[in-house]
């Protein structure tokens, strides 16, 4: 059993988990500074800025998602750790990619979005609807990039 | 500061921009029959506090105490609100003057709610230590100091000050990253010299006056618009129709208070697009320019009200509302 292998697999599931998870982070700090703000004036509409402060969270639990089943694939959840070779291991270090990189970027750009519609909130708290609509127009893309490392990861052979 | 780092204070002002007053409720205040039951209709959308008086100048006072309340409460570098705050900083180093070389006292004649109260400018003057005073200041406040004392002439110091206070403006605009406070600027300067010209035109003042009190900006030539000055006020008007300020030449052939609205109109115009910025200081300058507006046209109304002016002439004179 070659040992490089399950360290390219490991870096793999700890790149999806960072850097998506990194994204949220951003993404649900600049949200919550804007909702902050609005609560500060008007506590009332503290339920609805919640929500689009939640909306760029998604993007750290795809990685997590991603990070899991890499780790279930490797074996490395059931104490039975699989034997990888470097190849297979590159290949699902590449399958973990998508995520990890659309999921830092989709992150802070959803967040920049979210804040921009938490000032909707603000103005027009009837309009949460619509509102709601535009940071989820970036959601999309992450779930692109998390089908895709999904389908990547589950279908190397192993 | 970064544009994101104005996440917070812009949401903040996004939920404030719904307590401005809309052009409805000014139509709504200039329908009330008198001065008190304008009064009474601010105080239902929240102007004052509960222990300010129903009195028009208390209203107004509080009101504009309220914004800078607002906006240090937003723990943001103030710095970027120099270019607005320079004015009343500058009346306060002109009130200071006149006081210290009059040897007289008058009260309520300072802007509290500055960088420099009134006292300490009032202590600087007397103790001649113009160091203490921001560079932008005190060579003007030496100058203005001395030409005071020494020629009485209480208009020439007042020139000095004006013209320091507009080169202060126009030198933070030129720093200042965001452009609404450039054009702000820009805007400030220019309309400025548009009214030197007109008034040095009225009383017939010489070019070496209008030069001294004049400052350089990019949108006029000083040089052409004191040449004007020197003519006639259609000549003017001519000039000014060649340059950005067309529209304002057209509002300075009807009359005077028709310009200054006009004025006030354009830097509402200037702001607009700040209602969709999300980020960056835009709008909270944008803010504190709107609510300063409002409650210039509530002044203008509560002061008609109370002089019985009809509603046609209070019309007129409404500036236009940001919301």
């Amino acid at each position: 059993m070659s040992e490089l292998g399950i360290v390219y697999a490991l870096l793999g599931a700890a790149i999806a988990v960072l850097l998506a998870g990194a994204g949220s982070s951003i993404g649900v700090g600049i949200a919550g500074q804007a909702a902050a703000g609005v609560v500060t004036e008007d506590p009332s509409k503290f339920a609805k800025v919640l929500i689009m402060q939640l909306l760029p969270g998604t993007q750290g639990i795809y990685g997590l998602l991603v990070g899991f089943i890499t780790l279930s694939k490797v074996g490395l959840l059931g104490g039975q750790v699989a034997a990888i070779t470097p190849q297979t291991g590159l290949m699902i270090l590449a399958a973990c990619l998508p995520i990890g990189i659309v999921g830092l970027i989709s992150g802070k750009y959803q967040g920049k979005t979210s804040a921009a519609s938490i000032g909707i909130v603000a103005k027009k708290p009837d309009q949460f609807g619509k509102a709601m609509l535009f940071p989820a127009m970036v959601e999309t893309y992450a779930i692109l990039a998390l089908l895709i490392s999904i389908l990547a990861v589950s279908n190397i052979p192993v | 500061m970064s544009d994101m780092e104005f996440t917070y204070a812009v949401a903040r002002i996004r939920a404030l921009e719904v307590s401005l007053l809309s052009s409805s409720v000014i139509e709504q205040l200039i329908a009330c029959p008198t001065e008190e039951s304008c009064l009474q209709l601010l105080a239902e959308k929240g102007w004052g506090d509960s222990d300010t008086p129903l009195v028009a100048e208390a209203m107004l006072t509080r009101e504009t105490e309220k914004i800078w309340e607002t906006m240090r409460d937003m723990r943001i570098d103030m710095s970027v609100f120099d270019v607005l705050s320079y004015p009343n900083l500058f009346h306060n180093l002109k009130a200071a003057i006149k006081e210290v070389c009059s040897k007289e006292k008058h009260p309520g004649i300072y802007f509290e709610d500055c960088a420099i109260s009134g006292e300490e400018m009032v202590n600087i003057i007397k103790e001649k230590d113009f160091s203490r005073l921001p560079a932008s200041m005190a060579n003007a406040a030496q100058e203005a100091y001395e030409t005071l004392l020494h020629t009485r002439d209480g208009q020439l110091c007042d020139v000095i000050i004006d013209k320091a206070t507009l080169e202060a403006i126009y030198q933070a605009g030129k720093e200042a990253k965001a452009d609404i406070i450039r054009n702000y600027a820009e805007d400030t300067v220019a309309v400025a010299n548009i009214k030197i010209a007109v008034r040095s035109q009225k009383t017939a003042k010489s070019m070496e006056f209008m030069k001294r009190a004049m400052v350089e900006c990019e949108s006029l030539s000083i040089d052409q618009l004191a040449k004007a000055a020197l003519n006639s006020m259609d000549a003017i008007c001519e000039y000014l129709s060649g340059t950005a300020y067309a529209e304002g030449a057209k509002a300075l052939a009807d009359s005077a208070s028709a310009f200054e609205r006009w004025c006030d109109n354009r830097i509402i115009h200037t702001i607009q697009p700040q209602k969709y910025n999300a980020f960056s200081v835009g709008p909270l300058v944008a803010y504190v320019l709107a609510r300063e507006n409002e409650i210039k046209t509530v002044r203008i109304i509560l002061s008609g009200k109370a002089n019985n002016l009809p509603e046609d002439s209070i019309r007129e004179r409404v500036r236009e509302m940001y919301v």
